[in-house]
């Protein structure tokens, strides 16, 4: 590291300060003296999942300039993966190795009856926690590799890149629809009881997966920003800059694109994982196409090649959804109806781009005692 | 039974067979034969025999559309040609990747200068340091005190050490083409194939500029692509003139200049 990118790296390394004394003091202290409720708490967790994915596309879309519309499909894969586990805490009382979740839409094979169910070799190694957090992280890690193979070794760039993810997303969302390929199709993952020893009405467990999946965006943001500091770091960037360039002096920039893309894509499966038990439900529309549209909009919102802006854009395009998708009444009169949102949103993000193309963390701080910083 | 090495013409190289062992190999680092490059049924280069000595410094000139970039993307691996061999130092390179040709010892400067925008002006130049480019390795690897010292010393050569923390958007036209050059220089590759380094320069640019060319002669084989008159006068260098995809005269540029054929190319006919 040179002497002239520390004052990004001390950046770095307050922002991760400030984010861990908000997620893990500050919001725990407000829970424990009553001034936040458990719900708060356990939305605010969900809204972290989301960040998770966010910093990942962040260090692929803003730093590497890969634009992925299939982040969510690595979500929601992670979310699967410890949904399945979640599902055999609570097999069905008919036949006990098939989880109930599976068990009320088992497609049945011609002259197969209740009580024949089999359980799907893949649904097997789920059974274990440990197995189940593996494969949730290695299987989208994975996934997203095949994808960088597929896309990057033949330079499928920019929009093509993108329309290429779009598609992959749209096809696994009709796959994992199918009722026949035993993910139990559109009704998605649902019937949990318990979770690591606790139900899944216990405060606790809300507490200590807030906690989880505080502390797993403090390590991923901290390790994404070990890689951008690195000349690993420099070099993504150096792809989103001029890629055929890199090429002439030696680098083969699809390796670079591929590791940093199946890193995004084990960082997504990773924050699927935390959601599932924080959620209670997954379901194929959590990997819809307008899904991954989203995240790209909290990153662009946030403030791309930032990472923090990542975090920022995830949790504020969020809580301003939760906040607007109830209604609010002044007296009688309703001034706001939750249709209204996706409108707002499509104003956000227009105002965004307008007002602060560069993101909500790069707005312009007074300049009272602060050196001039030249733009990112 | 040793074998002289074929006598030099001046636009017929003894192409017969150059073979990876022969002495044929040692006298030149780069030697195309039957080059031809077709784009929609358009001849851009058609190079019967040509050929660059070890150290050598040699500046190719040419109307527009004669093939002098061409010829760069060919031997650099950005196009393939449609007939033809690539010899570089011993080694056929025709089929190989872009990637594989710079690890072998060829580096390039585009037309128009490529740097890498948002990096810095030293980061710039860490990334053409030579032998770091497995992605693992640079997940942990850091520049040494000797590698800075390299660096810093090439920035001063062409008075960028001041702007070397400055990213490479702010640098102004002819600072991005020195840096592009810098690069180059500081990735020492054996073969270096410079387009157009002079071109949007002023003349006072133009001179260092034709300097730091003139200093890796000797133990570096440089190929130039220009335009500028001026410029390849102060390279004193061999000049090969292409035209229409062929070579049309080749000498030192008061005898190409000189012939008719050139003039006739450069004035129209």
């Amino acid at each position: 590291m040179s002497e002239f990118n520390q004052s990004s790296v001390n950046r770095a390394k307050r922002h991760l300060v400030i984010m861990a004394v908000l997620g893990l003091g500050v919001v725990p202290l407000m829970y424990f003296i009553g001034l936040m409720p458990i719900e708060t708490v356990n939305m605010l967790g969900r809204y972290l999942c989301f960040a998770i994915v966010a910093v990942g596309l962040d260090l692929i879309w803003g730093y590497t300039g890969i634009l992925s519309m299939c982040q969510a499909l690595f979500f929601t894969v992670g979310a699967y993966g410890m949904g399945m586990y979640m599902a055999h805490q609570y097999p069905s009382a008919d036949n006990p190795l098939i989880p109930q979740s599976l068990y009320v839409v088992y497609p049945y094979d011609i002259g197969q009856g209740k009580g024949e169910e089999i359980l799907p070799w893949f649904w097997w190694p789920f059974k274990y926690f440990p197995l189940a957090v593996f494969f949730s992280i290695l299987v989208p890690c994975l996934m997203a590799a095949l994808v960088g193979l597929g896309g990057f070794f033949s330079r499928v760039r920019g929009v093509y890149f993108a329309i290429l993810t779009q598609a992959i997303t749209v096809a696994a969302f009709l796959f994992f629809s199918n009722n026949d390929m035993f993910l139990c199709g559109t009704n998605g993952l649902s019937q949990f009881r318990t979770f690591l020893g606790f139900d899944l009405g216990d405060d606790k467990l809300k507490l200590i997966m807030y906690l989880m999946t505080a502390l797993s965006l403090l390590g991923v943001v901290g390790l994404c920003q070990f890689v951008v500091h690195s000349r690993f770091g420099r070099i993504l960037v150096a792809v989103r800059d001029a890629e055929p360039a890199l090429r002439f002096q030696g680098y083969k920039p699809h390796h670079f694109k591929m590791i940093a893309f199946a890193f995004a894509g084990a960082i997504a499966g990773l924050g699927g994982m935390l959601y599932t038990p924080q959620m209670q439900i997954i379901t194929p529309s959590n990997m819809a196409p307008i899904e991954s549209i989203l995240i790209v909009v909290w990153v662009a919102v946030g403030g791309r090649g930032t990472l923090t802006g990542a975090v920022i854009g995830a949790l504020f395009v969020n809580l301003i959804y939760s906040w607007l998708t109830s209604p609010i009444s002044i007296g009688s009169v309703r001034i706001w109806s939750p249709d209204f949102w996706p409108i707002l949103l499509g104003l956000l993000f227009i105002a965004v781009v307008l007002v602060i193309p560069t993101g909500v963390v790069n707005m312009k701080m007074p300049a009272i005692g602060r050196k001039k910083e030249v733009e990112a | 039974m040793s074998v002289a090495p074929p006598a030099f013409d001046a636009i017929n190289y003894p192409m017969e067979c150059p073979d990876v062992n022969s002495l044929w190999a040692k006298k030149y680092i780069l030697a195309l034969q039957n080059i031809t490059a077709v784009f929609d049924g358009f001849k851009a280069l058609d190079l019967h025999a040509f050929a660059i000595e070890h150290n050598e410094l040699r500046v190719i000139i040419g109307p527009n559309g004669a093939g002098k970039t061409t010829f760069c993307d060919i031997v650099s691996g950005k196009t393939r040609p449609t007939t033809g061999q690539v010899y570089f130092d011993g080694q056929d390179i025709t089929s190989l990747s872009e990637m594989a040709i710079a690890l072998k010892g060829v580096g390039r400067k585009f037309q128009t200068p490529t740097v890498y925008d948002s990096l810095t002006t030293f980061e710039n130049m860490e990334l053409a340091l030579p032998g770091n480019q497995n992605p693992w390795r640079n997940l942990i690897h850091k520049h040494s005190v000797d590698d800075r010292e390299k660096i810093f010393h090439q920035l001063e050569r062409v008075r960028l050490a001041d702007d070397a923390h400055t990213p490479a958007k702010y640098l102004s036209h002819g600072q991005r083409q020195w840096l592009a050059i810098s690069s180059l220089i500081l990735a020492g590759p054996k073969l270096l194939l410079v387009d157009e380094p002079a071109a949007g320069l002023t003349d006072a640019e133009t001179v260092l500029t034709a300097e730091l060319l003139l200093e890796l002669r000797g133990d570096h084989t440089v190929v130039v692509i220009e335009h500028d008159m001026d410029f390849v006068r102060q390279l004193e260098a061999r000049v090969t003139v292409f035209n229409e995809g062929q070579i049309l005269a080749e000498g030192s540029l008061d005898t190409v200049r000189e012939n008719e054929e050139v003039k006739e190319a450069y004035l129209g006919r």
